[in-house]
Order: structure tokens, then C-alpha cells, then sequence
């Protein structure tokens, strides 16, 4: 064992039903981490670029990092690696819980899923035992019934990773749903589980950790020790997302007038306060909610009518309320729930509602195609039916719906209605209104995204410096930096939070403890670089053009109307080349000599 | 006229909103001051929507925002 795993990685080939046993490749492990890094390289090296995302050729890497389950703070996450059904590039979500945790108590380091089973198959992994199980009789349940049924099978000491019913249908914006409510929400990787007639993977392991894999389990404590002391006296990570979880972003990013509004035409709302973290704690926060070994919390348990559930973050409480002009809370409370239940990307599919509501506004949908649940801004009700239609499609135009924005908009052939990039529904921050993450959106692998460079943080929350948001100097370094390390932390099997308060020398120190490497930060950078190059390069194998890092035109051409960002608009045309000379690319591609400086030989000439 | 909006843990005691003239407030600081609040209390400031200091002067018209730690994604 090295490099803090079992070096075991399960082959499940569901067409013929078999699993074979194949090693971790350590070497490739020191230079990809894991999680995402590893996840991606095995999906590249595999082929699967080129592939149909629905057919049996795509893969799904389901992959831990070396920290994940290790102790570190937030340390329970898995990632989903594949090739998206919704953008046709490189997938990669990651989620909390216990689910990724507990796949490596198991002694698993990955599962590779390919092929397509005959009939509606589950996976149930008991420590070094897997088989495949029928699944036909937990089809069609939401997820919380399907999670207790699997869990009364299994045993209480079983983790269950599902798709919903919407998996089920291949709806490109499905979720992986595990532990009940967390989510590997975006890209539709559910779809791809669905289209292979993989309905879940129940995981039972007889370790309560993994230290047995550890350099040193003892290092590793003295590390954690360390980093404990950043994350508590940071006061976000130490008390202030346990408070109020992410949803206190609402009141802030309107503040800065950023705030996208009724699909984004405007960037203010005015009612935002009916819709704000502070709201949510006064009338419906049950308690505050966490993944496995996290001090953080930043997760909400709500009240939904007498049902107590994992209530909204940040980006649904504004894609179901600001972005459709809706401030009734409990209906997003709501929403956000039926999201969970049928397994859904809870940005992705308000976003959804929200363009098709413009639409709607410029009478491209009629109130006659919505049988019963006309798009108008507010409408509370219909965004809950809508999103329920979604989530198990019926009708053309629910169809429609639960394919995104980009494919609803381009029907309509107003396709700048979409507010997505690469197909993916951007999220909640307006980049008119800051500069930096316009860079992260229109450049990020997995289409619109915040996640994969959140420079949000420096830009409007101040961490670890506060930037003036409205300017383009220097974002693109930011942006690139920003990538880089979460790259690094995807892989690493943390959750991006840690980063409120730790930065590449806390995760170096960690990496090291757990690895038993002697990594510098500086090398940690660049073999997050690395990760972001070669997630590039699978987007160039399968298709991409140098013309998809883009942003909707109206983000560059229609100024902000009304609020604190009044007048302003992205100033992409600006930053964009020079975010591909700090990265050493050309026409949004690495350069052969980028890729070589990188050690990424196996794409030179590609 | 100035309006004073506090957000998160530094209601706690306190009202939302306030309204007050100008008078002898010069800058943040002495909001901040009036109200009791300490800096590091406070992680982000706004005035009228832009990142500024406590010893940013206050205009009348002005719309000062004070937050605690707040964030997420």
C-alpha cells in the first residue's frame, strides 16, 4: 500500500457482469493525486472523449482522493468522473456525505463502471465483496424512499449512492444522489448511470477508517492538528457558514449588485431579503447539517411542510428565487427538496425554469403549451410543478425543459436567452458585476460553473485579500490560480471549503503527511495545473472549439440596468487572452510546450 | 440621510435597518462605533455597494452594508 490507498481499484463491466481487480498505479497516483486528477486521466487515457455518453463505451470513474475519509477536516468526498451527456465534455462531480468515506473503508480506491447492464442493476459492495444485484423493484422511488429501502437491505451501516427517477429517464441535468440529500449534482452524470441501468451502489465496510494506508497515521494527525487551528479561527469556516450556511451569500452578492434577476436581465432584487440565509435560519432552519468528519456544517436541515429534509444552499435559494423573481421561501424550500427527490442538478434545473420563464416573457412559450403552470416571473407554484415535470418528463416540452437551457433556448431559436456556457447553467454570481469569475465560467472544462476557480472569495467575500471586483487587472492570474488549487483539492477527496482558511501550504502539509511525499506547494500547484491541462485536453479530443469559452452575449453587450453594478459588463474580450498566456495556451488549447513542461507527453500532438 | 443595513450575527441585538442623519457620522468607524460593533466584527463593508474602510467617509444618500464572516458557494 502506498500513497494512502489499497492500490485497489474495481473494473465493473456490466454488460457481461464481471469485476476484475486491477492496481492503482501509484506513479500516475504522485502525479494526479486522485479524485478528479486520477478520475480524469483514466477517462482520457480509456478513450473517453470520443464516445457516446449515453452508450455503453462511456466510463464512470467513481474515485476517492488520498485524504478522503482520513481524518483531515471535511475530508468524506468521492468524484464522479465521465464524459457529460449535457455539455459532451468532461464531467466531474464531486459530493459529501459518507458515501466516498466509506467506498474506502471498504478497501476500494475507485470503481470503474462500463457498459450497459441487460436489466436495472445495483451494485452492493461489502469490504472486498462486490456483486451486482436486481434493481427493478426500487425503481421509480424518490430518493429518501429508495435510500431507506437499500438501507433496511443492506443494513443500517450501509451508505447508498442512487440515481432518481430522473437518472432513470436520462435527463441530461440528473443528479447522483447519496446519503439521502447530497448531491454529484451537475453535468448529468445521473443521466450516464441511467443509460448503463445502474440504479445505485450500496457500500457496507467493516473498518471505521483507513489509517491502515497511511504514510503516517501519526503525521497526519499532527497535520490535521494544524489546519484545525486556520479552520476554526477563520471566521466563515469556524462559525460563520454553521450559522448560516451558504445561503448568507444572498444578501452579500445583492449587495454588490450582482445578483442575477429574472434570467439575469436585472442584477438586483429587491425582495432579496425574503430570500436571504437570514431568512431561512428565522423561519425554517431545523439545524445546521454536516458531511463526514466536518467541522464546517455548512449544510441545512429545514422544515417542508411536517417533513424535515436538506434544505437549499446558496445557488438554488437564488435559481428559485432572484433568477425567477419569486420570494416565497417555502416554496424554494420545497423546490429544492422535489430537486433531491428526483434526483436533479439543483442549479441547472431553476436556471432552466428561469430562461424558460424569459421565453415565456417574449411569447415564444404560450400559456396554452403549460398545461396548468404558465412560466410567468413568481410563480411559485408553477417553478415547484416544473420542476417535478422535469424530474420525470412526460410531455415535448417537459422534455425539452429537462434537457437545459442551451437545448430549450436553441428550439425557441433565441439561443442567448440560455445563461450557460458549454450547455452547463452558469451559477449565482453576475460577471458583469465581477470581473474574475466571468474568467472561471467561460473557461471552466465542465461548462458554467463557480466551483472550479471561486474567485468570488478574493473578489467579494475578501479571502485571503480583498480585490476590487470591478477590474480586470490581474483576474486572469487569480483565475488560473484558483483552478489550479481546487483541482488539487478535488483530488485530494476535501471539500472546497477548507479553502475559506487553508491555502496551497495547509493542503501541501496534509498531502504530505498522508502520502508520505515531500511535495513544496509550488509542486502542488503545478500538478493541479496539470489536472486542469489534461481535463482540457479531453474537451479537445472530444470536440470542443476554441470559440465554447464564451459567455452569453448578453453578459458583454447589455450593461447591468439598475443597482449597485449599474452599467457595468463583462470585460471577457479583455481578460481572456490573458488568461491564455498565463496558462501557456493558444486558441484555448495548451501548447505542446505547456503540455511538455507538464509532463503530459501522451497529449503532445493531439 | 444615511441607511445603515446589517446583515447575519450583527443583528443579533439589533434592528435590520437604520435611518439616521447625517449629523456627526464622518465615516464607517463611527457607525460602527454607535452601534456597539467591533472590526473585527466586521469582514465585509460596503457603501453603496463597493468594497471600502471603516475610515471611508459617509455621505448623505449613502447606503452603508456591514457583514460578519458570510460566504460559501
Amino acid at each position: 500500500m502506498a500513497y494512502a490507498y489499497y492500490e485497489k481499484i474495481a473494473r465493473i463491466n456490466l454488460t457481461t457482469g464481471t469485476v476484475t481487480v486491477e492496481k492503482l498505479d501509484t506513479d500516475l497516483a504522485k502525479k494526479f493525486i486522485g479524485g478528479r486528477g486520477l478520475g480524469t486521466k483514466i477517462v482520457y487515457d480509456e478513450g473517453c472523449a470520443t464516445v457516446d455518453p449515453l452508450g455503453p463505451d462511456n466510463k464512470l470513474v467513481y474515485i476517492t482522493g488520498p485524504l478522503t475519509g482520513a481524518g483531515a477536516p471535511s475530508s468524506g468526498r468521492y468524484m464522479v468522473v465521465t464524459k457529460s451527456p449535457l455539455t459532451g465534455m468532461i464531467a466531474c462531480s464531486n459530493s459529501g456525505g459518507i458515501w466516498g468515506a466509506k467506498l474506502k473503508y471498504a478497501g476500494w480506491d475507485a470503481l470503474i463502471v462500463e457498459g450497459e447492464a441487460p436489466e436495472w442493476t445495483y451494485i452492493n459492495i461489502v469490504d472486498d465483496k462486490i456483486e451486482l444485484l436486481d434493481a427493478r423493484e426500487y425503481l421509480g422511488l424518490f430518493s429518501e424512499e429508495c435510500d431507506e429501502k437499500l438501507k433496511e437491505k443492506h443494513g443500517k451501516d450501509s451508505s447508498v449512492l442512487t440515481i432518481g427517477i430522473a437518472g432513470e429517464k436520462k435527463v441530461l441535468l440528473a443528479a447522483i444522489m447519496n446519503d439521502k440529500d447530497r448531491a454529484a449534482g451537475r453535468s448529468g452524470v445521473g443521466a450516464v448511470m441511467g443509460s448503463k441501468k445502474l440504479k445505485g451502489i450500496v457500500v457496507t465496510a467493516s473498518k471505521k477508517n483507513a489509517d491502515e494506508v497511511l504514510a503516517s497515521a501519526e503525521a497526519l494527525k499532527a497535520a490535521n492538528k494544524d489546519v484545525m487551528v486556520n479552520i476554526r479561527e477563520n471566521g466563515l469556516t469556524g462559525g460563520g457558514l454553521r450559522a448560516l450556511g451558504t445561503a448568507s451569500l444572498v444578501n452579500v452578492i445583492n449587495g454588490v449588485g450582482s445578483l442575477p434577476t429574472k434570467n439575469w436581465q436585472e442584477s438586483y432584487y429587491d425582495q432579496a431579503e425574503d430570500v436571504s440565509g437570514e431568512a431561512l435560519a428565522e423561519k425554517y432552519l431545523v439545524k445546521a447539517g454536516a458531511c463526514h468528519r466536518c467541522p464546517i456544517a455548512c449544510g441545512r436541515i429545514v422544515k417542508v411542510g411536517d417533513k424535515v429534509v436538506g434544505g437549499p444552499e446558496y445557488e438554488p435559494l437564488w435559481a428559485y428565487g432572484a433568477n425567477m423573481a419569486n420570494s416565497d421561501l417555502a416554496s424554494i424550500n420545497e423546490a429544492n427538496m422535489w430537486c433531491n427527490e428526483y434526483g436533479l442538478d439543483a442549479i441547472s434545473v431553476p436556471c432552466t425554469i428561469a430562461a424558460a420563464m424569459e421565453l415565456y416573457q417574449r411569447g415564444a412559450i404560450k400559456e396554452e403549451d403549460c398545461a396548468g403552470a404558465p412560466l410567468e416571473w413568481g410563480n411559485a407554484a408553477s417553478a415547484i410543478e416544473w420542476t417535478k415535470r422535469m424530474g420525470d418528463p412526460k410531455t415535448e416540452l417537459d422534455w425539452l425543459m429537462s434537457s437545459g437551457s442551451a437545448r430549450l433556448c436553441e428550439h425557441y431559436g433565441m439561443p442567448e436567452v440560455s445563461m450557460a456556457v458549454k450547455k452547463q447553467e452558469m451559477p449565482a454570481y453576475d460577471a458583469r458585476g465581477v470581473q474574475g469569475i466571468g474568467i472561471t465560467y467561460a473557461t471552466s472544462n465542465r461548462g458554467g460553473c463557480h466551483v472550479r476557480g471561486y474567485t468570488i472569495a478574493p473578489e467579494v467575500v475578501g479571502l485571503p485579500v480583498q480585490l476590487d471586483r470591478t477590474v480586470t487587472n490581474e483576474k486572469a492570474f487569480w483565475s488560473k490560480t484558483f483552478q489550479d488549487l481546487t483541482a488539487v483539492i478535488d483530488s485530494m477527496g476535501l471539500c472546497l471549503f477548507t479553502s475559506f482558511a487553508l491555502g496551497a501550504p495547509e493542503y501541501t502539509k496534509l498531502l504530505n503527511a498522508a502520502c508520505g511525499t515531500e511535495y513544496t506547494p509550488e509542486q502542488v500547484l503545478e500538478i493541479g495545473e496539470r489536472i486542469y491541462n489534461i481535463e482540457r485536453m479531453f474537451n479537445k479530443a472530444a470536440g470542443m472549439k476554441p470559440e465554447d469559452d464564451r459567455l452569453p452575449k448578453r453578459l458583454l453587450e447589455e450593461p447591468i440596468p439598475d443597482g449597485p453594478s449599474k452599467g457595468l459588463v463583462s470585460k471577457l474580450p479583455i481578460t481572456l487572452p490573458e488568461y491564455y498566456k498565463v496558462r501557456g495556451w493558444e486558441a484555448a488549447f495548451p501548447t505542446d510546450e505547456t503540455l511538455k513542461r507538464l509532463g503530459l507527453d501522451e497529449c503532445v500532438g493531439k | 440621510m444615511i441607511e445603515v443595513r446589517l446583515f447575519a450575527g450583527l443583528r443579533q441585538g439589533r434592528e435590520k435597518i437604520y435611518h439616521w442623519e447625517k449629523g456627526s457620522i464622518c465615516n464607517v468607524q463611527d457607525i460602527m462605533d454607535r452601534l456597539g460593533i467591533q472590526r473585527k466584527e466586521v469582514n465585509i463593508l460596503l457603501i453603496n455597494g463597493f468594497h471600502q474602510k471603516p475610515e471611508t467617509e459617509v455621505r448623505d444618500g449613502d447606503i452603508v452594508s456591514l457583514f460578519p464572516a458570510v460566504g460559501g458557494g
